[in-house]
């Protein structure tokens, strides 16, 4: 078992109060593979892979376990987490490849932050420049800045200087949002060869586009408000969805083949709760169309045969009735 | 009927402004009442110029726009004020559309100081619960409230609405819909179908094919700034000719198959690409066009 | 507005803001009542010469070598003080907004224009223009002073409104502006300055406090004004008269400290300002 995560509850100081934005998470990454992290804004994925490494300031880890290959990773510690960072554990956070030094060129940008880590004897150029290669790119970049290099380029560039020290798992966030289609299959197709060369033993792959996780992960786990709704593999997710956000959420996008005359799709009417103080229960209830007075008690997280779901209905349903399709706003 | 006639976009670039960057490059095209046009390109390929130009909010370099064959490159003044009536546009990010100090419905507050300053409290109140209405929007969730109070689905309707308040003919809808979360997407797409049952003109600008083939009725595939394909949206996609075209869509990631691994690489592997002449338009088939490639 | 109302709440909080403002307004304070208990004029002489602080003949800040009375100058200049930030900061404030709105707001050979003539303002000798003034004219007062500080330091507020306005007009809502039919104009000032309020408050105590400075130091090498006397004058008279050998404390060290608490106190408040305005720099 590389990952296993335990009842992870991380909250947000703010003014107003806490938001608790990951609250009782619980899951397994095995070695080698991909789990994909799917969700809406606000559902707490960026919040999860953050909290595994421990980036940002303003989180308050409130409690639960995050253990990497048999050790325990210090997630309530900034400075613990330093020993752990960028050699188990490594990330490409969100927009990464706008916040490249303008001022350097990448070569000297990578010398400058592996010196900075202690790390400088690592192969040295001549590594980076085999991995470089690799994602398919020229060793000529290293002299290049910035500026020249193309969207999908840098985000390629950040993703090879993240996985350098060959972390045990990797946290990719929203890698390919701000990439076209045709790039975002390359860094997408890029990021699997990572892992079938070794690079990284697993992966967290967060994003809110469920059609490339399809493409690329293993695993699916899908969020709602800060807590798990599903978790499947990855076909069985997009095919054979149970939890009713899930079900929904996957027939609200339109795939190329459908089109608005012959087939109307729908979303989900509202919205997410507020996660000041979020409502008792299964916090997707005011939105769900199966949901009944059971719902007003909290969901368990039901796991077995490599799938979990967080849902009374669901886990209850026979899996014949559970083929109908679902409708926002019915029942 | 808007139609561009080879219209073109150029800026000028680097020290002195002695390099020239062509964002579009002879595009022609009408959009028509009533249909849903989709304008489909990668960053860079000048869909969002085109989306500026024909509001106005640039000026074109070559060629022309022309609504209902007066050129609107020389309307002033008060005969800008008409055209802004029969068109309007929302752009991609709702949160930077309103201005963060005042309140969101400020912006149905400017139309009618701009075009109804007449009209009566009563009834402006009215126009505004019926633009509302069409839009989906509870007038009790949306007015009298903040920008960072309201979701960005909501102020994206609330900007369709303000656009339903005057009585607009076309509607350039640049990217509206990508800021937003998956499941309130489909129902502002579903939005814009249904306006097209009003009779109005959309031009659809997007990067997500998926998005385009769903409303729309003729699609034009940008690259470079030029059209390499347009006609019937399912012409388009149902039988693609164009390699830059066929690229794209087997790039598109599907929920029901895989990508076939084709070893093709990233679209662009440098970034800007010289200038290359713009190839002609073949029409291959009724309501199908592609440029020679 | 909410953001009023919660700018306000940090506002009574900031220590600087409240320490900066309470120094002004005191100092303020001072200057509209003062002279009201000056018992000289600024100018008259008195029998007494060079005498130290005394209740007695309403000395209270002693009199000069010449035999002025310090007090009276000193109430004087006060009020000066606060006419030549208004008048001098009010004109830079201005002319760099005219210069900057337009200027960001339009762009292309507009802005360079207008970036040429600020560069060269910006690099204009002050001092050597204002010798050849002061050589021009046979009376000079404090207005036309405050005229000269304000015409001549406004580049740098132009530069930063510029940069500002800059960032706004790339905003989406100035764009639905324009949809709207809005002008020009209208869009400058009812959509782009509302947003930089706050920037152009800090901005204006900026220039307030700076013209005072300026008009403290010119008075100091003597091309102040020549009808009147200003808190930069008392010092210069003081050194001129030995005052410092002559250990004639009362002379120079109230329009010293005077100048210091005044433009330090608006530059407190506009490091308080700063962090009322921007969350991220607030302690919380």
């Amino acid at each position: 078992m590389a990952l296993h995560v335990d009842d992870l509850r991380v909250y947000y100081r703010t003014l107003a109060g806490d938001v608790k934005a990951l609250d009782g998470v619980t899951f397994d990454v095995a070695d080698g593979e991909i789990m994909g992290l799917a969700g809406e804004s606000g559902c707490g994925k960026s919040t999860l892979g953050n909290s595994l490494i421990r980036l940002d300031g303003r989180m308050r880890y409130i409690g639960g376990h995050a253990v990497l290959d048999g050790e325990e990773l210090p997630v309530w510690d900034d400075d613990a987490m330093d020993r752990f960072r960028f050699r188990a554990v490594s990330t490409v956070p969100q927009y990464a490849m706008s916040a490249l030094n303008p001022t350097r060129k990448i070569g000297r940008m990578i010398h400058e932050l592996l010196r900075a880590r202690g790390v400088e004897q690592i192969g040295g150029r001549q590594e980076i420049a085999r991995r470089l290669e690799l994602v398919g790119l020229d060793r000529g970049v290293l002299d290049l800045y910035p500026i020249e290099l193309s969207g999908g380029m840098k985000q390629r560039v950040v993703m090879v200087i993240s996985t350098l020290l060959d972390p045990s798992l990797l946290i990719a966030d929203e890698i390919t949002s701000a990439l076209d289609v045709s790039t975002q299959k390359a860094v997408a197709e890029t990021l699997v060869g990572f892992r079938d060369r070794g690079f990284v033993k697993s992966m967290i792959v967060i994003t809110h586009d469920i059609a490339v996780l399809h493409q690329i992960a293993d695993t699916i786990l899908v969020m709602y408000a800060g807590k798990l709704a599903e978790k499947a593999p990855a076909d069985e997710i997009v095919a054979n969805a149970r939890h009713p956000y899930t079900r929904l959420l996957i027939s609200s996008l339109p795939e190329v083949g459908v089109r608005y005359a012959e087939r109307r799709l729908t979303g989900i009417p509202g919205r997410p709760p507020s996660l000041l103080d979020p409502p008792a229960g299964c916090r997707f209830r005011d939105r769900c169309p199966l949901a009944t007075d059971r719902c007003m008690q909290e969901p368990p997280w039901i796991e077995e045969n490599g799938r979990g779901i967080a849902c009374w209905e669901a886990a209850a349903m026979p899996a014949a009735q559970a083929d109908a399709p679902l409708v926002a706003g019915a029942l | 009927m808007l139609r561009l006639d080879h219209v073109s976009k150029t800026y000028r670039v680097g020290a002195f402004g002695r390099g020239r960057l062509a964002a579009v490059r002879d595009v022609s095209f009408e959009l028509r009442p009533g249909e849903v046009l989709s304008l489909i390109g990668e960053s860079g390929s000048g869909k969002s110029t085109i989306g500026r130009m024909i509001l106005r909010l640039l000026r074109t370099s070559g060629g022309s726009i022309t609504y209902d064959d007066a050129d609107i490159a020389r309307l002033r003044g008060d005969e800008l004020k008409e055209y802004y009536r029969r068109v309007q546009g929302v752009f991609q990010d709702p949160f930077s559309s309103y201005n963060p100090i005042f309140k969101a419905d400020r912006v149905f507050a400017m139309i009618r100081a701009e075009f109804f300053p007449r009209v009566g409290q009563d009834e402006w109140r009215q126009r505004v619960h019926d633009a509302l209405e069409a839009v989906s929007l509870n007038p009790a969730d949306v007015l009298g409230k903040f920008p960072h109070q309201l979701s960005g689905g909501q102020l994206q309707r609330l900007l369709v609405a303000r656009a339903l308040l005057l009585d607009i003919r076309y509607f350039v809808a640049d990217e509206i819909i990508s800021m937003l979360d998956a499941s309130t997407r489909i129902d502002v797409l579903n939005l814009l179908a249904d306006l097209k049952s009003r009779g109005l003109g959309i031009l659809f600008i997007t990067h997500d094919l998926s998005l385009g083939n769903y409303i729309s009725d003729t699609t034009i595939i940008l690259r470079h700034g030029s059209i390499v394909e347009m006609g019937e949206t399912e012409k388009v996609f149902g039988d693609a000719r164009h390699p830059y075209t066929k690229n794209l869509l087997a790039s598109v990631p599907h929920m029901h198959e895989k990508w076939q691994s084709n070893g093709s690489g990233p679209g662009t592997n440098g970034v800007a690409q010289p200038a290359i002449a713009t190839p002609e338009l073949v029409l291959i088939e009724e309501g199908h066009l592609v440029a020679a490639s | 507005m909410k953001g009023l109302r919660e700018s306000l709440h940090f506002a009574r909080r900031n220590r600087k803001l409240v320490f900066g403002a309470s120094v002004t307004g005191a100092m303020l304070l001072f200057a509209l009542v003062g002279p009201l208990f000056a018992r000289h004029g600024p100018l008259v002489f008195v029998p007494d010469m060079a005498v130290a602080p005394t209740t007695h003949d309403g000395y209270w800040f002693g009199t000069t070598l010449q035999g002025q009375d310090v007090y009276a100058q000193f109430v004087n200049g006060l009020r000066l003080a606060f006419i030549v930030g208004a008048v001098g900061g009010g004109i830079a404030a201005g002319i760099g907004m005219l210069v900057g709105f337009t200027a960001g707001y339009r762009s292309g050979v507009v802005d360079e224009v207008l970036n040429m003539l600020t560069n060269v303002v910006l690099v204009i000798p002050t001092f050597a223009l204002l010798l050849v003034i002061a050589a021009y004219l046979q009376v000079r007062g404090v207005v036309p002073e405050s005229v000269f500080i304000g015409i001549t330091s406004w580049p740098w507020a132009a530069r930063a409104l510029r940069s500002q306005t800059f960032t706004l007009v790339s905003r989406d809502f100035v764009d639905l502006a324009r949809l709207s039919g809005r002008s020009s104009w209208k869009i400058i000032f009812r959509e782009i300055a509302p947003n930089m309020a706050s920037y152009l408050v800090m901005m204006f105590i900026l220039l307030f406090g700076g013209a005072i400075l300026i008009a403290a130091t010119l008075d100091f090498i003597g091309l102040g004004p020549s009808n009147t006397i200003s808190l930069g004058m008392m010092m210069q008279l003081s050194v001129q008269n030995a005052a410092l050998q002559l250990h004639l404390w009362w002379w120079f060290l109230p329009p010293g400290l005077a100048i210091t608490a005044i433009v330090g106190s608006l530059y407190v408040m506009n490091v308080g300002l700063d962090e009322v305005f921007n969350p991220k720099l607030r302690e919380t």
